[in-house]
Order: C-alpha cells, then sequence, then structure tokens
C-alpha cells in the first residue's frame, strides 16, 4: 500500500502512523523533519511543483517498495508557510522486518531531498532567502546506487 | 510550449507560468535558457548563470543539455531543497 500526500495542513502524526501499520508487518520505521529555528529562522515556506512532487514521491515510493519488498509506504510532505517545530515530512515504511523497514526510511528521505521538487525559503525577521541546496545532500542520494 | 518557473527563478522573471514559441533554432534546454535571457530584464537576470539553473520536461528531471523535442511543459528552477 503507498500513500502520498503533499499538503499545506499539518501532518496529523497518529493517523498516519496508525495507517501504516498493515498485518503482517514486522517492522514499521519512520522519520519526521521538523523545521528548525537555528540561526534565527522567524518562518520557513515551502514552495513545490504541483502534479511533478507527487509522481516524484509516488515514484520513489514504488521503488522502495519493490527494492525492499514493502508491506506499506507513506510518505506526507508540508507546502506553505511553518514556523520552527513544525512538522515538514513524515516516511514510514511497513516491512516484514526491521532491517528493510529502516533501509528503506532513510532510503525515501536521502532520495527524496534531490529528486523530489521542492524549494525552501527561510525568513529571519523580514528577509527571505531561497535555501541553496547542500553537496552533502546529494552525496547520501548517491550512496544509494 | 508552457513554460513553468520555480523559487528565485520565478521571482526575478516575475511571473510563475508564460506560454511561449520559441524559434526553430532553439534545441536544447541550453538554447532555451540562452533565448529567455533576451526577453526582459527579469529573464536576463534569472537566466544569468545557467550553472545555477536545473530543468524539467513534461515533470521529468533533465540535463540542461537534453533536447527539447516536442516537450509540451518546461519547467525551470534552482537546485531542489525539500525534505
Amino acid at each position: 500500500m503507498i500513500n502520498v500526500s503533499v499538503q499545506p495542513a499539518p501532518i496529523d502524526l497518529p493517523a498516519e502512523l496508525a495507517a501504516v501499520e498493515i498485518k503482517g508487518a514486522g517492522g514499521i520505521a519512520s522519520f519526521i523533519g521538523t523545521v528548525r529555528g537555528d540561526g534565527g529562522v522567524t518562518e520557513l515556506t515551502l514552495e513545490h511543483y504541483p502534479g511533478m512532487t507527487e509522481g516524484a514521491l509516488i515514484g520513489l515510493a514504488e521503488e522502495a517498495f519493490a527494492r525492499w519488498g514493502l508491506l506499506g509506504v507513506t510518505i506526507v510532505h508540508r507546502v506553505g508557510a511553518m514556523v520552527p517545530g513544525d512538522h515538514i515530512v513524515f516516511i514510514a515504511t511497513a516491512a516484514p522486518h526491521r532491517k528493510e523497514a529502516l533501509e528503506s526510511c532513510a532510503y525515501l528521505i536521502d532520495r527524496l531531498k534531490t529528486d523530489a521538487p521542492f524549494w525552501k525559503q527561510e525568513k529571519r525577521g523580514g528577509e527571505a532567502a531561497w535555501v541553496e541546496a547542500k553537496a552533502s545532500d546529494g552525496a547520501a542520494a548517491e550512496r544509494w546506487t | 510550449m508552457q513554460l513553468l518557473y520555480f523559487a528565485w527563478v520565478r521571482e526575478r522573471i516575475g511571473t510563475g507560468a508564460e506560454t511561449l514559441d520559441p524559434p526553430q533554432a532553439v534545441r536544447t534546454v541550453a538554447d532555451l535558457i540562452d533565448w529567455l535571457g533576451g526577453l526582459s530584464p527579469g529573464h536576463a537576470e534569472a537566466m544569468r548563470e545557467p550553472a545555477k539553473l536545473r530543468a524539467a520536461i513534461d515533470q521529468a528531471f533533465v540535463p540542461l543539455d537534453a533536447e527539447l523535442g516536442h516537450a509540451k511543459e518546461v519547467a525551470l528552477f534552482p537546485p531542489v531543497t525539500g525534505g
């Protein structure tokens, strides 16, 4: 079962986690990305490419599903304006055993960072600045190839 | 051809979408970036450093030397920063 959502609404963590608790799963792994307030960030706005974003996330979920023999994958990504502490992204994978669940969850967040069309803009006081991509994100995604 | 712009590319051009008909000599994404740069001061500012741009043709990432072919939708944007 693959469940992908790109949404302005806050992520309902208990509901999303409950939905990925599939019968027969021996392990469920999850990752939650949150807005950091370091460097005086007061607001974070996520822009995305409607249509392509959902397609990219479904593609990644299908790859992980096949590669690790998963039973369930959920990817929920928030877009729009957020503040420090808010949850940006939730990923959960259900597998027969823990190794597949943990590895596929790490794979999905690493690949999401380089393969899905999202852009972050940080606000510090009144100043807005687009976040630049990090070379370390590219390296993290590459290690799975 | 439908052009889509995101993040600072959109801001510099002043719109997120426009429909344009590039001349036949525009064969690749890099050609398109070069051509767009001549359309207005905003386009020129957005296209000034092609090395900082990434592209998608019909909602699939492509390198800048990719042929446009019969592309319906071409998007230009900075490197992605989600997650």
